[in-house]
């Protein structure tokens, strides 16, 4: 009788903490995998598609998914691998060798004497960073523009160049600080432990 | 009066040096023959050009014009021709140049039409939108636009003015109280009442008591209320947080704007040249810089805008072993080489280095967290921990222990005794999380920019099925209809066949 009543008892609570958990499944589901817009997030948003994927957020997917390394993503850098790392627990490695290096911020810039109006590098720009109409003049708005060199293979002209822009007195940063004494010690030890 | 003051954290007493300099009168400036006016003046927007290379101007004409409402205009601080227009090396770390207007002088420093302001029969925002015009900005260093600062909902309980003037070597704001007493008095007065302020306090450290004295003078001359604090001398007493708490006990973090805690704060240079340019219709042109250190004839000049700082500092006669220049004051101040770089609205003083007074610093060691630096950090920070996840380039962490909350006076840095730059250290992860902020921004707008696009397609893509399928189903209605009159005329026909088959019949 009493391994009856607890065996009641025991499925009894099983049942009760399966509905609830059974509700709460319905009640607080979450649409989409969070996972994939912390990875979004962290990734440059240059949508250049250096990283074989259409997008940053295809590439976020893969990542998420399980299908792509960390780092395959060149405007992010190290440090954006750094991140993704930190964020998945997986473990750090740097840029992989099939994708281009590390740059620093370049802007598209279109020589107007040669463009002809085509359309064709505005219909390429995932951020709708060009203006213009077709047979008139097309601009990139530099503020907008990623870097993401995709508008570079449509023109027939061969029309646009990548720059990178000048740093001015505003984007200038204070740069780290040399640590001359503790360094220079620092090589001292070194240098005595090598003996 | 007697009033309780209120005692900020921390702070220091450096070696004031301000005696050399605060002996002798302002002095004029001999006329330079060429004047580079940076575009930047002032915090925001830099104003655009108003005029050509060649054009000639008068004193005081409009050079370059404010076109959003956080900037102000630059003037030409003389007559003469503008002889370019374009990038000059500016007193900057980065030593990088900037965009300029270089106008040669004529030698005549003939005034455009000068006309006083109206101001007691006009609208508020009418004199804002003239201090604006003048190129009216914060002297004191910061060269906030004064307009901006008034032009608030806020109800401004005190109206504080400020002449503590607590870093060493500057003297600029102590000689123009002595010298220019009424004229600041006058200034304070129409503040005042834009302001509707119900208090006026004038902040002065009790280093300068011939200043107290002036000021004290001319108010009862102008018959005023304001009353003159005197405050004990402690750096940084000057600094807009730490004086606002020390004379009302409110405080409020950086993100909090003074207008919300109903105070409002004015160095006495700028208030000074707000009654210039509405007494006098004189916009900014020039300002009192202090020169000092290691010189012959430290003084006070009255410096048109643009002017060669190393011209500047001729005037005072530096020595020899001269090796560059601090702009601004040896706490806060900018250590540069001798340069070319003009004066601007914000240089209130230039010290001559020698090696002799300013030691090069010994090499950094180790910190061993002695909390020296926390015991003088004026806003309460822990400037070690600071220090250490700046250095580990933990910035996030740098800014969880309130890292903008910082306002680089250079207490720690000064008391350090392991000599770390920590003032540097900061720095550098404040520019680093400005750029990651800068960068995240501009993620944020591409990723909106692109899911806006992805949805355009999708809409594109959707509305031109739609139409196709409209245009399908027209096209069906239209054969449905042909098809059905087709067999209607068929029918017609067959039924008159009927008919007549018959008729044959009968």
């Amino acid at each position: 009788m009493d391994i009856l009543t607890a065996i009641a008892v025991m499925a009894l609570g099983a049942l009760l903490l399966g509905a609830a958990l059974g509700y709460a499944a319905i009640r607080f589901k979450v649409e989409g995998n969070p996972v994939t817009d912390k990875i979004n997030a962290i990734l440059p948003q240059t949508q250049c598609g250096q990283c074989g994927f259409p997008g940053c957020k295809p590439y976020a997917e893969a990542i998420a998914s399980g299908k792509a390394e960390i780092n395959l993503c060149p405007p992010g850098g190290n440090e954006g691998a750094r991140k993704l790392a930190e964020l998945l627990g997986r473990d750090y490695a740097p840029l992989a060798d099939e994708v281009k290096t590390e740059k620093k911020r370049v802007v598209a810039v279109i020589v107007e004497d040669r463009c002809i109006g085509c359309t064709l590098c505005i219909q390429a720009c995932p951020v709708d960073a060009i203006v213009g109409a077709a047979r008139q003049m097309h601009t990139v708005v530099e503020a907008l523009c990623t870097g993401c060199e995709l508008c570079l293979k449509p023109c027939p002209v061969e029309c646009i160049d990548m720059r990178a822009l000048p740093e001015t007195p505003e984007t200038w940063r204070w740069p780290e600080v040399e640590r001359r004494g503790i360094k220079a010690r620092g090589q001292r030890l070194e240098s005595m432990a090598a003996c | 009066m007697l009033r309780t003051l209120f005692s900020f954290p921390g702070g220091i007493k450096p070696d004031p040096h301000k005696e050399a300099s605060a002996r002798t009168p302002i002095a004029p400036v001999p006329l330079p023959e060429r004047l580079v006016l940076p575009l930047r003046q002032s915090a925001g927007i830099a104003p655009l050009p108003t005029v050509r290379v060649g054009e000639r101007v008068k004193k005081g004409q409009v050079v370059a014009a404010a076109e959003q409402w956080i900037s102000a205009s630059l003037h030409a601080p003389t007559s003469g021709k503008v002889a370019d227009i374009g990038n000059y090396p500016l007193a900057h770390p980065s030593g990088l140049p900037a965009p300029a207007i270089v106008i040669e002088a004529d030698g005549l420093d003939e005034w455009q039409e000068r006309q006083p302001l109206d101001w007691q029969n006009l609208a508020p925002q009418a004199v804002l939108r003239y201090l604006q015009q003048s190129g009216v900005v914060g002297l004191g260093g910061a060269v906030f636009p004064s307009h901006v600062k008034l032009d608030t909902e806020a109800r401004i309980e005190e109206l504080i003015i400020n002449g503590a003037e607590c870093e060493p070597y500057i003297t600029c704001d102590d000689r123009l109280m002595r010298e220019r007493a009424a004229e600041i008095v006058s200034g304070i007065a129409l503040l005042r009442d834009l302001t509707g302020a119900r208090q006026t306090l004038i902040a002065i450290e009790n280093n300068k008591p011939e200043a107290i004295r002036a000021m004290r003078g001319a108010i009862s001359e102008h018959r005023e209320n304001f009353a003159v604090i005197t405050l004990p001398t402690r750096y940084p007493a000057g600094s807009l947080r730490q004086l606002v708490y020390a004379l009302t006990g409110k405080r409020a973090p950086s993100n909090v704007l003074p207008t919300a805690m109903n105070v409002q704060c004015f160095n006495v240079a700028t208030v000074h040249s707000i009654w210039r340019a509405t007494a006098h219709g004189e916009p900014v042109v020039r300002r009192v810089v202090t020169v000092s250190g290691n010189v012959r004839a430290p003084k006070n000049w009255e410096a048109p805008i643009g002017m060669s700082m190393t011209a500047l500092l001729q005037l005072s006669e530096p020595f020899s072993d001269t090796d560059g220049l601090i702009v601004g004051g040896p706490m806060m101040g900018l250590s540069l080489p001798l340069t070319n770089a003009p004066i601007t609205k914000g240089s209130n003083c230039l010290i001559a280095r020698s090696p002799r007074i300013f030691p090069p610093r010994p090499p950094e060691s180790p910190c061993i967290r002695c909390t020296a630096c926390a015991q003088a950090c004026p806003q309460g920070l822990q400037p070690f921990e600071l220090y250490w996840w700046s250095r580990a380039r933990n910035f996030d962490k740098a800014a969880d222990y309130a890292l903008a909350e910082c306002i680089e006076c250079g207490c720690c840095a000064y008391v350090c005794p392991a000599a770390i730059p920590l003032v540097h250290y900061f720095r550098f992860a404040k520019g680093e999380l400005a750029a990651a902020a800068r960068e995240q921004k501009m993620a944020d707008s591409a990723k909106s920019r692109f899911e806006f696009r992805q949805f355009r397609a999708e809409r594109e893509k959707a509305e031109k099925a739609e139409k196709l399928a409209k245009a399908a189903a027209a096209q069906a209605a239209k054969q449905a209809l042909a098809a059905a009159t087709k067999s209607a005329t068929f029918e017609e026909q067959a039924q008159n066949a009927v008919a007549s088959s018959q008729e044959e019949r009968h």
